[in-house]
């Protein structure tokens, strides 16, 4: 019971940061590196805001208000900068959207250091603020307990009516399907690209934001994040939402009952989930078999 | 003809004959000399590699102003160990083999310590490990050119389990948090040893080791919560330290745990009033600004305002000690000199010039040992109280541990001689307000 309970968390989180990731593949068909960089960024906005907010006094809207303002500024500005930097590799090989991606990856990581420096960065006025509950005699935190795997379920199905019930989100689907047809059909598919980067960026950095008052934001933090958020899509196919809602969740399952019942194992526990997956699924646990074109 | 090959024997007779007596092969004295220091620059470890770095500029931009050493100038060529091992150890070659470096730093990393120690050796070139914790890369070896300016973790572990014996003798339970590399393992594996050797009835309840870099100490916390050990020990550093520390406060766990932080005068400042009071801190050697015995000794104090007044924050431990590297190159060339008639020495020169060198950082001198050049440095540590001057824990209880009684003997293997270490040891140590 304990053990599912620490485990929702951040098993919220790392939906969201590889729900950005897979929304991104989906729609524009690039594996962004740089969305380590867009956590990171994000953490580290949403500390900045919070910061200087707070100075205000102890008010919760106001720590809601920076998390969130953190998350938008970062994802509106940093998904626009990697959308017209990945324009100019249009339609070359994925290797090198990648390598492009990879290398923006290491810009953003030394600009986060000229920024913000190598000093650990942190600000918990939210988790204070929403205070603490006791459940079988362990105290939790209820942004941890509550808030973050609420956000996360929120944003969930948020996004899902969004792709099913709005005129965008269906032409995302669409471009999503098959591009050509999409824009044979007057879809200005380059619009849409642009609007899943930047929503696919928001969702990276709202991971960060949201990890950004229980964790200490110190250079290379991006690079952890990618590696797994890469994990969980992998294991539940490119491009699968609901799949990567499951995955992280038993990812961030399996590492809390291996730190009760073998601490050796929560390491590797997220690899050896993906390994097993991708050994009996290549595809993915999620990915739906496609008709080959001819 | 005998007549000239009498004469040219001679001749090499009264060369070799003045080789014998007096200073040996002068090297010139070169125009500026080449330096190289490894430090984190970039990755987890930087939080500190980058004071450190700070600190060497100030040392040599005083001491270059002050004319360097013996009127050469110091050059630093900083290396970044975030790079990774093979390039690190490439760049190291390079600064050694194309730049010209005389001395090297390095470094902080364990595993970086352990692999360049045996290049340098190769190099011939003098390299002085400043920060690093494994006492393997000395233990077990016979370098000529690598010292230590510093502890090594025996000495430090150790001595924190006496300090913990101190403040909390009658505890029966333990759970350690480290972070699951080199580091974190091994300071465990010399930690446990000292403790079965010292008070054998402790039961260790949870040996919990999670990523490098975790950003999540929930499970961590709440099995913690359920077990309630006596102790809570963490050798953990930087961000993940910091992360554990606030989670497990806001979470209580420091209300039914008592908290031994290995590493923690690093975080002090950093975590604000998010750390307790009553938490039992170490600073790997007796580096703390507020030092009680050289908390208003001049050199001490000039260089804390000075790297404040630089950076906006108080020094932490790596910091004192690429201090002390600097110190004990500086104090190692003028014995060199000195030895050598006045004349700049060569490699070979300065690094016997490094054995039983005594010298003095910021904080208590340190003695090199003569036999296989680990650095004997004492140990501070305290537990953290309010006070109204700082916005911040500053330490109480403080205790100092001399390095003697907690370091291998040269030429003894550790985990033997741990199991050697008797209770009686605790008598040897006490509190510092006990002792005046």
């Amino acid at each position: 019971m304990l053990a599912l309970l620490d485990g929702v968390s951040y098993a919220g989180l790392l939906f969201l940061v590889a729900l950005g990731l897979t929304f991104i593949f989906g729609v524009v068909r690039i594996l962004n590196v740089a969305h380590g960089s867009l956590y990171a960024c994000g953490g580290y906005a949403a500390a900045t805001l919070g910061l200087w907010m707070g100075q205000g006094g102890d008010s919760l809207a106001l720590s809601l208000g920076a998390l969130l303002g953190g998350a938008l500024l970062v994802g509106i500005v940093l998904g626009t900068v990697l959308m017209l930097l990945l324009r100019q590799f249009q339609d070359r090989d994925p290797i090198l959207q990648l390598l492009v991606t990879f290398g923006a990856f290491m810009i953003f990581e030394d600009l986060q250091r000229m920024i913000w420096g190598t000093q650990p960065y942190f600000v918990s006025d939210v988790v204070n603020q929403m205070g603490t509950s006791e459940l079988l005699g362990v105290v939790y935190m209820n942004y941890q307990l509550l808030f973050v795997p609420g956000a996360a379920v929120a944003v969930y199905l948020l996004l899902q009516w969004f792709l099913r019930r709005t005129l965008m989100g269906r032409q995302i689907v669409a471009v999503t399907h098959d591009r050509e047809v999409a824009t044979a059909m007057g879809i200005n598919a380059k619009r849409v690209a642009y609007l899943t980067f930047v929503v696919g960026a928001m969702l990276g950095s709202l991971g960060g934001a949201l990890a950004s008052p229980t964790t200490s934001l110190v250079p290379g933090i991006g690079a952890d994040m990618i590696v797994l958020s890469f994990a969980v899509v992998a294991s539940a196919g490119l491009g699968q939402i609901s799949g990567a809602l499951i995955v992280a969740l038993m990812i961030g399952l399996a590492r809390s009952f291996c730190v009760y019942l073998m601490p050796e194992m929560e390491v590797v526990m997220p690899y050896v989930i993906m390994v097993l997956v991708l050994l009996m699924r290549p595809q993915g646990l999620f990915t739906v078999a496609q008709a080959r074109r001819i | 003809m005998f007549k000239r090959t009498a004469m040219t024997a001679g001749l090499f007779a009264f060369t070799l004959a003045s080789l014998a007596s007096g200073p040996a092969f002068a090297e010139a004295k070169p125009a500026s000399l080449p330096v190289g220091i490894t430090t984190f620059m970039s990755g987890p470890a930087s939080v500190f590699g980058m004071p450190a770095k700070e600190a060497a500029q100030i040392y040599l931009d005083e001491l270059n102003a002050a004319g360097g050493i013996d009127g050469v100038k110091v050059d630093p060529i900083y290396i970044d160990e975030g790079v990774g091992g093979d390039r690190l150890l490439s760049e190291y070659r390079r600064v050694v083999q194309e730049q010209g470096a005389k001395v090297m730093l390095a470094s902080i990393s364990s595993g970086n310590c352990n692999t360049l120690a045996p290049v340098a050796e190769d190099l011939k070139v003098v390299n002085i490990l400043w920060d690093c914790g494994t006492e393997k890369a000395i233990e077990g070896h016979q370098y000529q050119y690598i010292v230590r300016s510093q502890a090594n973790a025996v000495t430090e572990m150790v001595a924190s389990v006496l300090y913990l014996l101190k403040m909390k003798p009658d505890f029966k339970t333990i759970a350690v948090v480290n972070q699951d590399y080199a580091w974190g393992r091994d300071s465990w594996d010399i930690f446990q040893s000292t403790l079965k050797a010292l008070k054998p009835d402790v039961q260790v309840v949870a040996e919990l080791f999670p990523k490098f870099g975790a950003s999540d100490f929930s499970a961590e916390v709440s099995r913690l919560q359920v077990l309630r050990p006596d102790v809570v020990l963490s050798t953990s550093w930087g961000g993940d330290l910091d992360t554990f520390v606030r989670q497990a406060s806001q979470r209580g766990l420091f209300k039914t745990s008592r908290f031994f932080l290995a590493l923690g005068e690093s975080s002090l400042e950093r975590l604000g009033s998010s750390l307790p009071d009553g938490v039992l801190i170490g600073a790997r050697g007796d580096h703390y600004f507020l030092e009680p015995r050289y908390v208003n000794d001049p050199k001490h104090k000039a260089f804390v305002e000075k790297y404040k007044a630089k950076t906006g924050v108080y020094p932490i431990y790596s910091v004192y000690h690429m201090m002390q590297a600097l110190d004990a190159m500086t104090a190692a060339y003028k014995k060199a000199i000195a030895a050598n008639g006045g004349q700049w020495p060569d490699e070979e020169q300065l690094a016997k010039a490094f054995r039983g060198l005594e010298f003095r950082g910021l904080t208590s001198p340190v003695t090199i040992r003569p036999e296989d050049g680990q650095g004997l440095e004492d140990q501070l540590f305290g537990t953290t109280t309010t006070s109204p001057d700082y916005k911040f824990k500053v330490l109480k209880d403080i205790m100092i541990v001399p390095a003697l009684l907690v370091t291998t003997p040269a030429g003894q293997a550790t985990p033997e001689w741990l199991k050697t270490l008797k209770p009686e040891l605790l008598d040897k140590v006490s509190l510092l307000d006990k002792q005046q």
